[in-house]
């Protein structure tokens, strides 16, 4: 029986527990007893309160938390040692908004720190394994919340993405994630990286479920300011054919960068878009490959500030060496902080101090004004705008640790969406194999639409991925 | 090029304490980022205003009601050295 749980959709799941035909505490259970198997250090803990309270569209729902979201009395540490033993005094708006909705929390997942990073390397609790290939990264920042619901940990998950950090890992662990428009889902009680680009967004098996943890995540919260939530909510996906949409493909898009298998993929994607009645043409998007160095210089930026507040005065980590007040902060802060986040902070720091603020800082900022250019330049003329989640599949263990800017490149396709402040879904589109030989793994279809048209994106995403009908597993030699 | 007395002046400004293999290994790094960075410097950006935030919102009030803060003593719970019901550092002057 409790095997046969384990498959069912979220959507299944609500469906059955409200009919009374399982119980929540069944099911809660059942979760509980897969999730305490974890192989692929996917949580940093696990909770009690699984089976979550109350009736609701997400009534029973046990949901997998990246460990950046505040949960009361439950250790929250953004996988940094800086933040070790934390306890928040609050629980995020987006953790109150799933248990307003019947779900509870299943556990809190690994994640790179203070979700820095594309394959969750960074965390200073290890590494996660990718559930396809456990010598392979899962992706990241959202690592844990992708390889818990990919190797079947979780029904479902939350995460953040900043610059890709929820398309990326669920494209590299075939499942479906989704970063909603800026402003869609208060960030109040997800610790900061980047606050102009920071949002929390659902990854899920497939996009119904998406489409029903988004409805309860979004929303006004008079806790951020920023958050406006989507006006008439998420919807739920019921379109099945894509007659007259029109998608866009970068006329920029680079041959070289990409994975042959990657391109293959997505390639017969564009076909299937066709087969079902839409419409694929290039547009241009020239400032989009300028999005990785216009990135990496806000995010650090906004990263360095937002991260001053861990000095060992309020809470954390506080170096046991003596000193003065000033050798204290430096010390907690060499201690507690990782390479990735030292050397951000750094470059962040440099790209805000005096003499170089207007030649980098500014600069990017204006750069960012030319990508959002370029996505309502490209709206006009059609409904979305479609790449690779990433140019390659799941990389190697160790393979771009030493090498910053390799690793940056993982997020060429994500990053400029997230400049813009626009929402994207990635969805499972096929196998590829990697780069180097070796069983194949999964390929992410990313879909961008206009701000707040997530009712709109969901409904695409849905039928497209009802073509593609992707059905691999991890572990099986199945064909996606 | 970021020369090493740079990422010592940075690393101030930052408050951390680097080794002085971190030193070397920093100033590598930054300098091959920023040389990818560089290219936005070839962009013609005379006209552009710049772009701070996506969503279009300025000055979003509360109204101004009193409400209760957060207990001292919760919010001590969680402090590395509380005394006297406030945070305990120790003394800015070097001894």
């Amino acid at each position: 029986m409790s095997s046969e749980l384990l498959e069912l959709t979220v959507a299944q799941a609500v469906a059955r527990i409200a009919a009374g035909e399982v119980s929540r505490r069944e099911y809660a259970e059942a979760w509980r007893e897969r999730a305490a198997g974890d192989d692929l250090n996917a949580y940093l803990l696990r909770t009690e309160d699984g089976a979550g309270e109350g009736e609701g569209p997400l009534g029973g729902i046990p949901v997998a938390v990246k460990d950046i979201f505040c949960t009361e009395g439950v250790e929250t540490t953004a996988a940094s040692r800086i933040l070790a033993g934390y306890r928040p005094p609050y629980t995020a708006t987006a953790v109150r908004s799933l248990r307003e909705a019947g779900a509870g929390v299943l556990g809190k997942t690994n994640m790179d720190e203070f979700a820095m990073g594309s394959s969750n390397e960074n965390s200073a609790f290890g590494p996660v394994m990718n559930p396809w290939d456990r010598e392979r990264v899962p992706g990241g920042s959202s690592g844990g919340s992708a390889a818990a619901v990919g190797g079947g940990l979780a029904p479902c998950a939350i995460g953040t993405d900043t610059g890709g950090s929820i398309r990326q890992p669920a494209a590299l662990c075939g499942i479906v994630g989704l970063k909603p428009t800026y402003g869609a889902v208060s960030r109040y009680g997800m610790i900061a990286f980047a606050s102009s680009l920071d949002q929390c967004g659902p990854l899920t098996r497939d996009v119904a479920d998406a489409a029903l943890l988004l409805e309860a995540l979004q929303g006004h919260d008079p806790c951020d300011s920023t958050s406006v939530g989507i006006e008439g909510g998420a919807g739920g996906p019921g379109r099945e054919d894509l007659k007259g949409l029109r998608f866009a493909v970068p006329a920029e898009l680079g041959g070289d960068s990409i994975e042959p298998g990657v391109r293959e993929v997505f390639d017969a994607t564009l076909k299937r878009i066709e087969g079902l009645g839409g419409e694929v043409a290039t547009a241009p998007l020239p400032h989009a490959e300028h999005g990785i160095s216009a990135y990496y210089v806000i995010a650090p930026a906004e990263a360095s500030s937002n991260l001053a507040r861990y000095d060992g005065v309020r809470y954390g980590l506080r170096a046991e060496r003596a000193g003065d007040l000033l050798e204290m902060y430096e010390s907690t802060r060499a201690e507690g902080f990782g390479d990735e986040v030292k050397r951000r902070i750094m470059l962040g720091t440099y790209a805000l101090s005096s003499g170089y603020y207007e030649a980098y800082y500014g600069r990017a900022q204006r750069v960012r004004t030319k990508i959002a250019a370029d996505y309502a330049a490209a709206f006009e003329q059609f409904d979305f705008v479609v790449t690779p989640t990433s140019p390659s599949v799941a990389f190697r263990l160790g393979e771009k640790t030493d090498d910053p800017l390799a690793m940056y490149m993982s997020d060429f396709f994500t990053v400029p969406i997230s400049l813009a402040g626009l929402p994207a879904i990635s969805i499972p589109a096929g196998l590829a194999e990697p780069e180097g030989g070796g069983p194949r793994l999964p390929v992410g279809f990313q879909i961008a639409a206009p701000a707040f048209a997530e009712r709109r994106l969901l409904d695409a995403a849905h039928a497209l991925e009802g073509e593609i009908g992707f059905d691999a597993k991890p572990g099986g030699d199945g064909d996606g | 090029m970021i020369e090493r007395e740079q990422v010592l002046h940075v690393a101030r400004l930052a408050r951390l304490r680097l080794s002085e293999a971190e030193v070397e290994k920093m100033a590598g790094e930054l300098s091959g980022i920023l040389e990818h960075v560089d290219r936005i410097g070839e962009l013609d950006l005379e006209e552009v205003e710049p772009t701070s935030h996506v969503v279009a919102l300025e000055n979003v009030l509360r109204a101004d009601e009193p409400r209760p803060s957060w207990p001292r003593d919760v919010v001590l719970e969680q402090a590395p050295d509380p005394a006297e019901g406030a945070f305990r550092v120790p003394s800015p002057q070097a001894e």
